[in-house]
């Protein structure tokens, strides 16, 4: 394993036998489904795995939780808030987890994060070197879905747009419908390029369930030593 | 959403003390904010980690002992943040002084210490504008203790750098954190500009210092309020 960049103080990537995959792809990509089915997959073969997320660690979640209710912080503010919650779960259930050998399945990782961040106008260099801290992935497995087809899987669900995920806080449009789609444009920009820097794994998200989750196991297998 | 510094400049001006616990920054930073109040000038004062959005946060990893350095770093980053984006960068905007009672140099020092890379830290910043003048309380380390654990002997668990695992004692461990900051204090003094304050004068001497620094740095009158009450 190593790190992006400068790292975690006092850790040593090589201690850390486990694997780390990451799953990408916006609400209502299939993404939480393909991870479940994933995970059914790799315990099957006699992996042992921990699931991560973004906004579950300890310090910060509550807080995050309550400040995305109302539109109370600053850009970088949030960046940075949202920053601590991942370097909270890196060190205290990635790093762990890896260090004991487990498959670490992290449901979105910096790649989210980041994108989010630069679509609101931060600076590409600043966001790389802050998640410089970041272990570099065994596999990233991003699920792409075109906006079309995200709003109908979101509204077939909640019957609603989230206002995070349609990017309201943007500006773009005072139309839900339109800023989802406006803002999932500029996040699979973004996405697209990143996509040259970080190899990211792409999957048409657009096609059956079963078919995903055969195209991502067969991309997980690549890995060496599965 | 990025402010390159040097870049723009704001009708307000930005001053910010720094030094060790005890070196006395906070009383002449208050006593100079009585002053520039009293000439009915546009101050604000802000403390290093005191966002109320943050500070549950904060005080929840600190007595569950949460924080691991990076942790540590990025929520004193995100409280800074916080009170930058709401309140400093606009209050310059308005043409205040704004006063900080620690700025970003107390980052550097403090992270760089508990391991963190400095080229990392300075980015994490990189949003944040360089203050006008800093002024920096340079007070010889053991007078600077001396105050400290003379006067009040709880120390908490990070004030005295008990996460370094430098020593079991709390008041040791302080000791030796404090002296790693000094020298990295001193090791930021020339690249950042700062003023230096001798620390062990008469607190009356440092404040005709600091009044005279600032009278002979910044054209006062400019910052009068302007709307009648």
């Amino acid at each position: 394993m190593q790190f992006y960049s400068d790292g975690i103080p006092g850790i040593d990537p090589h201690e850390l036998t486990g694997r780390l995959i990451v799953m990408e792809g916006a609400d209502g990509s299939g993404r939480s489904t393909q991870m479940d089915i994933l995970r059914d997959y790799l315990e099957n073969k006699g992996h042992a795995t921990v699931n991560v997320g973004l906004r579950r660690s300890t310090l910060v979640s509550a807080e995050l939780q309550e400040a995305k209710q109302g539109n109370v912080l600053g850009e970088i503010t949030r960046s940075l808030f949202y920053a601590t919650d991942f370097a909270d779960q890196l060190e205290n259930r990635i790093i762990p987890a890896m260090k004991a050998g487990f498959i670490v399945l992290a449901d979105r990782y910096i790649y989210t994060l980041m994108a989010r961040d630069i679509a609101r106008g931060a600076d590409r260099d600043w966001v790389r070197s802050l998640y410089g801290i970041a272990l570099v992935p065994d596999l990233v497995i991003y699920v792409k879905v075109s906006p079309a087809q995200l709003i109908e899987r979101n509204l077939r669900k909640n019957a609603t747009l989230d206002y995070w995920e349609s990017g309201m806080d943007l500006g773009l449009s005072r139309d839900s419908f339109d800023s989802f789609i406006r803002y999932q444009r500029l996040i699979q920009k973004e996405f697209a390029l990143m996509q040259a820097e970080y190899g990211f794994a792409t999957v048409n998200g657009n096609l059956s369930i079963r078919s995903v989750a055969r195209e991502i196991s067969s991309r997980v297998m690549e890995i060496s030593g599965l | 959403m990025i402010i390159n510094p040097g870049q723009e400049s704001y009708p307000g001006r930005l001053i910010a003390v720094e030094g060790l616990d005890g070196s006395g920054k906070s009383t002449q930073l208050y006593l100079l904010k009585r002053w520039l109040e009293m000439k009915g000038l546009k101050v604000f004062f802000t403390e290093w980690n005191s966002s109320l959005l943050i500070k549950k946060a904060t005080s929840k990893g600190k007595k569950r002992q949460l924080l691991t350095p990076t942790t540590f770093s990025l929520i004193h980053c995100t409280d800074f943040a916080d009170r930058y984006e709401r309140q400093i960068l606009p209050l310059l905007k308005a043409g205040y002084i704004v006063l900080c009672d620690r700025y970003i140099y107390t980052a550097f020092a403090r992270d760089a210490v508990r391991g963190c890379s400095p080229p990392w830290l300075y980015n994490l910043y990189s949003f944040a504008c360089h203050p006008d003048m800093t002024l920096f309380f340079n007070t010889p380390l053991p007078v600077a203790l001396n105050r400290i654990l003379g006067g009040r002997p709880q120390l908490k668990y990070h004030e005295a750098g008990m996460d370094l695992g430098l020593s079991h004692d709390p008041y040791e461990s302080f000791r030796i954190f404090q002296g790693r900051i000094f020298e990295e204090y001193l090791g930021m003094k020339e690249r950042f500009n700062f003023i230096e304050i001798d620390g062990t004068a008469h607190i009356e001497k440092q404040q005709q210092m600091v009044r005279e620094l600032i009278t002979a740095t910044i054209d006062l009158p400019r910052y009068r309020f302007k709307t009648l009450i």
